[in-house]
């Protein structure tokens, strides 16, 4: 098949909050065009993950092809980049819109924007993308549409006087939709002539095809035989398929400047491709690769131990088969004294850890202790080193440090003014600092400047909890800063506990501390003997609960009749003692780690 | 040498009477109440089959102590009783000195039957008394009153020259003070032996949905420790020093049968509900009877036991029961025999903690003891040296 002429092609992305109807846009797009048959669309075609529709999340970019007969008579090919909407997945976000000209901005009529919204249609606009607003889930009673276009318009600061009003779910003015994309949405430009420069947008694993890449074709042409080169890894490969999403995979013989589509080239891994990397031809390369690749890099870290140390090399197995798909976190090997063995595992943010960590249990059936999440810091040893700290347990003497810096995170959060005082002082207790208050309406936007290890822990839940769930938020990382942080360890009976140490700011130390003390004071059982939790830094006690010892546990009465059942009640609590960790002379129970280590709420 | 190998221990045969006149809802022994007049002859007949198809099991013992319990025992014809002690001197030869315990309720109508015990056999009677306080004998369902127990207990020490009887402490909104008072008063009437029993919240029992629905309201651990303690104390300056966790005797006075149960040493149990211990070419059996009184019935007769479960005991479980038993009494255990029952010793790291935090004590012959501290927390000693 032919490629469309260029001026007839628009690659378009939608922005819109989770919930805001995105997904259900897309069907009704594909739907509309005539794509997949009435009896083929599920909900959420693009979402093919479970936990991508469950969740309402997109965590893959995916790309469907549409051809459209427009009203002036012509037939367009739209192709759809459905992006990752979260910020954990920025980079991929700024990728696939790099490959498109154009955004719909979706926007509940009945919530107006939300945080995600406008760090999401930011990017597209750095990106340089037509934007048109689209008002969703105006069938609702609740639908405000003309308050929610000036807020638009005052937050976003874009024209929204030609806002289409649609219902994604009844299917109203959908066609409107799509005539906007053709009349408002630029075409694409490219040079056929020019040698093939092309935008590795994507990739994943599939078991039938082996590692399948997403591309945008800027200039040149692509087709069947080619070798190309990946030129910021170096590797080359003979292609072996193209082909375009209908959404089914269809194979074509080329694919020209401003489309959108697949290769395969017997890629052996999805860590093979890089998000970002430009791909041109062997033999005539380009001399000017796209700009902005970058290499993902891990941002939140965390261990991940079976809670059956039987269960390891599952767990060996399963964190190699996501990372077959999923190239942008990272495992290694960890043992610690309290859990056992386990891998210390990288994460984009904690979405990302979060979805990793529920396919492990879901898909894999395992049953999993994860430690508290922590960030990477950059440690300046007085020998002039600088190294990267991943894990509390690795700190490198106190004596020898120079400096330590942290990541921090450039936060929004929008919320019904209600919440707003709650919100504020639970920034300013997490460290922040305020760059931004203003109104929107009854609604209050605030951007804060927070380090990212106050963030990991348990920030998010506080603030859901805090604004009853109305609050979103959304953040980016800005930079490294130095900070007065210190690694906090926690001992029972004087032993300290490796799994529950971590690295706090000074000023923090003593509330996490105590906060730690007194779980595990009604977490671990009583012994034969009192037994000090104690929270320290350095050799200093910052907090310290006791749990006593036991005062009476005997059984009144013994005789001939009652040895089996006792015996029987001496074996369970032989059994259970063989599932706790010891330490010195004290019985921790694995269920005291998990719940010591789960985020507060 | 080790102390007490199980056939040193004594070889004791332990028959259960499974019937109440009414169930004590803290009781979760097998005991059953019946609207019509038990057929005594009938069990006496069922009995004696158990008794002699036991009997070609356990060939060579001769038995040392004889324990009717129940249910209560009390109940019983004295002709019902000399039937049963005679089927057990059919089938085994008895020590001359063989002590033949009978447990009893403190009625007036029991004692009235105390010389025919007596007569059929019965040297020692242990009473339930339970409390010398007429409010709380209701609360535990007693049928009988303080002053009515105490004369049982008269008439017991008339008739027998060893008597025991039972109370149980730390009841609902019991003061130490006055615990005291009424243990002080137990042991005026008491002659050699008292066995005093913490309540405890047995499973199926009515106090057991009382207690889950709030409406039995226990010590806390730090009274129940505080009632403990007192209770040593008075009964050490009494001359009655425990000898087991539960049970305080004159030195000499201990009950022969109940420490063959915690010496771990053999004995065989007979009627409904009754376990047993023998060691056989196989190791050492732990047998189990038929728990409903007419089921079992029917089982003797026709199979001529009432045994329903009999398995042999692994050299781990071996060693978990002698250490359960054995660690509760005063004397301790020869950690010998642990390791000879159970195939390892026991360990070392774990004996010299308890011993640093003074929860054991060694005594002559390298036996490890509880001491009196350990004593109140000896389930939690106990799961810590057998782990």
């Amino acid at each position: 098949m032919p490629s469309k002429p260029i001026e007839h092609i628009r690659n378009f992305s939608i922005v819109a909050h989770i919930d805001h109807g995105k997904s259900t846009l897309a069907d009704r797009l594909i739907q509309k065009t005539g794509a997949l048959a009435e009896r083929e669309m599920v909900e959420q075609v693009l979402d093919s993950m479970d936990i991508e529709r469950e969740r309402g999340i997109t965590i893959k970019a995916q790309t469907v092809r549409l051809e459209y007969p427009a009203r002036d008579g012509k037939t367009y090919i739209l192709n759809l980049m459905d992006t990752p909407g979260h910020v954990d997945f920025a980079y991929e976000v700024s990728r696939s819109l790099a490959a498109c000209e154009g955004s719909l901005l979706v926007v509940d009529a009945s919530q107006g924007v939300e945080a995600q919204t406008l760090a999401n249609v930011y990017q597209a606009i750095e990106a340089n993308h037509e934007i048109v607003p689209v008002l969703n889930k105006i069938d609702l009673p609740a639908a405000e549409p003309e308050r929610v276009k000036e807020q638009i318009e005052e937050v976003i600061g874009i024209d929204a006087s030609g806002a289409i009003p649609i219902s994604a779910k009844t299917g109203l003015n959908i066609e409107e939709v799509l005539e906007a994309i053709v009349t408002r949405l630029p075409p694409p430009q490219g040079d056929e002539e020019a040698p093939l420069k092309a935008l590795l947008v994507d990739s994943w694993y599939d078991a039938y095809l082996g590692v399948v890449v997403l591309v945008r074709v800027v200039d040149g042409v692509l087709k069947k035989g080619m070798q190309i080169r990946m030129m910021g890894t170096g590797a080359t490969y003979g292609i072996d398929r193209i082909g375009v999403f209908r959404p089914k995979m269809t194979d074509v013989e080329r694919l020209g400047p401003g489309e959108v589509g697949f290769l395969t080239a017997s890629i052996k891994e999805v860590a093979d491709t890089r998000v970002g990397d430009t791909i041109t031809e062997e033999r005539r390369p380009t001399a000017h690769p796209l700009p902005g690749f970058k290499p993902v890099q891990p941002v939140v870290f965390c261990g991940l131990f079976p809670v059956d140390a039987a269960d390891f090399e599952n767990l060996r197995a399963a964190l190699g088969k996501l990372r077959l798909n999923d190239a942008s976190f990272s495992y290694e090997m960890e043992t610690s004294a309290a859990l056992g063995f386990g891998f210390r595992c990288g994460f984009l943010g904690l979405l990302h850890l979060e979805i990793i960590q529920e396919r492990l249990e879901r898909e894999f059936n395992l049953d999993l202790i994860a430690t508290a999440p922590s960030v990477v810091y950059r440690i300046a040893l007085k020998s002039g080193e600088v190294k990267e700290l991943h894990n509390p347990a690795d700190m490198p003497d106190v004596m020898k440090i120079e400096s330590i810096e942290e990541p921090w995170i450039r936060a929004t959060i929008l919320t019904p003014d209600d919440y707003l005082g709650g919100i504020l002082k639970l920034c300013q207790d997490r460290r922040g600092e305020q760059v931004d208050l203003n109104y929107v309406g009854k609604r209050a936007m605030v951007v804060y400047d927070l380090p990212l290890n106050e963030v990991v822990f348990d920030f998010y839940d506080r603030l859901k909890s805090i604004s009853k769930g109305y609050a979103s938020f959304d953040y980016h990382l800005t930079d490294y800063r130095e900070g007065d942080l210190v690694k906090m360890q926690i001992l029972v009976n004087g032993e300290p506990v490796d799994a529950l140490s971590m690295l706090v700011h000074r000023s923090r130390a003593e509330a996490r501390g105590r906060a730690m003390c007194e779980k595990l004071k009604d977490l671990i059982p009583q012994h034969l003997f009192q037994i000090p939790i104690q929270a320290a830094i350095g050799g200093k006690i910052i907090a310290r609960e006791t749990i006593r010892a036991l005062r009476k546990d005997v059984t009144a009465k013994c005789y001939g009749g009652d040895i089996t059942r006792k015996r029987k009640l001496l074996e369970k609590q032989k059994e259970g003692k063989k599932r706790m960790r010891q330490f010195g002379k004290v019985e921790i129970p694995q269920e005291a780690f998990i719940q010591a280590l789960k985020m507060e709420s | 040498m080790i102390d007490h190998p199980t056939r040193d221990a004594g070889f004791g045969v332990y028959l259960h009477w499974p019937f109440c006149l009414a169930k004590c809802p803290y009781c979760d022994f097998n005991s059953h109440v019946r609207a019509k007049p038990v057929d005594e002859a009938r069990f006496v007949a069922a009995f004696r089959r158990e008794i002699a198809a036991s009997a070609a099991l356990t060939p060579g013992r001769t038995v040392t102590s004889i324990f009717l319990g129940g249910g209560t025992p009390s109940l019983m014809q004295p002709q019902t009783v000399a039937a049963l002690i005679d089927a057990v001197a059919a089938a085994w030869p008895v020590a001359p000195d063989a002590e033949v315990t009978l447990e009893a309720n403190p009625t007036s109508v029991e004692a009235e039957r105390f010389r025919g015990y007596r007569a059929a056999g019965v040297n020692r009677v242990s009473l339930g008394v339970q409390a010398l306080n007429d409010a709380d004998l209701r609360r535990l369902g007693r049928l009988h009153t303080a002053q009515e127990a105490l004369a049982a207990v008269a008439v017991a020490a008339a008739h027998f020259e060893r008597t025991s009887f039972d109370l149980i402490y730390a009841r609902p909104g019991q003061t130490s003070a006055a615990w005291a008072a009424e243990l002080r008063e137990a042991i005026a009437h008491a002659a050699e032996h008292l066995s005093l029993y913490q309540l405890t919240i047995e499973p199926d029992t009515w106090f057991e949905r009382l207690y889950k629905a709030g409406k039995l309201v226990l010590p806390t651990p730090e009274e129940a420790r505080a009632l403990y303690d007192v209770t040593q104390e008075i009964c050490e300056a009494a001359g009655l020093p425990a000898y087991e966790i539960s049970n305080h005797a004159r030195p000499g006075a201990e009950s022969r049968h109940n420490l063959l149960y915690w010496r771990y040493g053999e004995y065989v149990g007979l009627g409904p509900g009754a376990h047993g211990r023998i060691v056989t070419a196989q190791g050492r059996i732990a047998t189990a009877t038929e728990k409903h009184p007419e089921t079992w019935l029917e089982l003797v007769e026709r199979n001529g036991h009432g045994v329903v479960t009999q398995e042999v005991l692994t050299a781990e479980e071996e060693g978990d029961e002698f250490l359960l038993m054995g660690l509760r009494l005063r004397e301790g255990v020869d950690p010998r025999r642990y390791e000879a029952l159970a195939g390892r010793p026991l360990d070392e790291r774990r004996i010299a903690d308890l011993l640093g935090e003074g929860l054991i004590t060694r005594r002559i012959g390298a036996r490890l003891a509880v001491t009196p501290v350990g004593f109140p927390v000896l389930d939690a000693v106990v799961a810590d040296l057998a782990a």
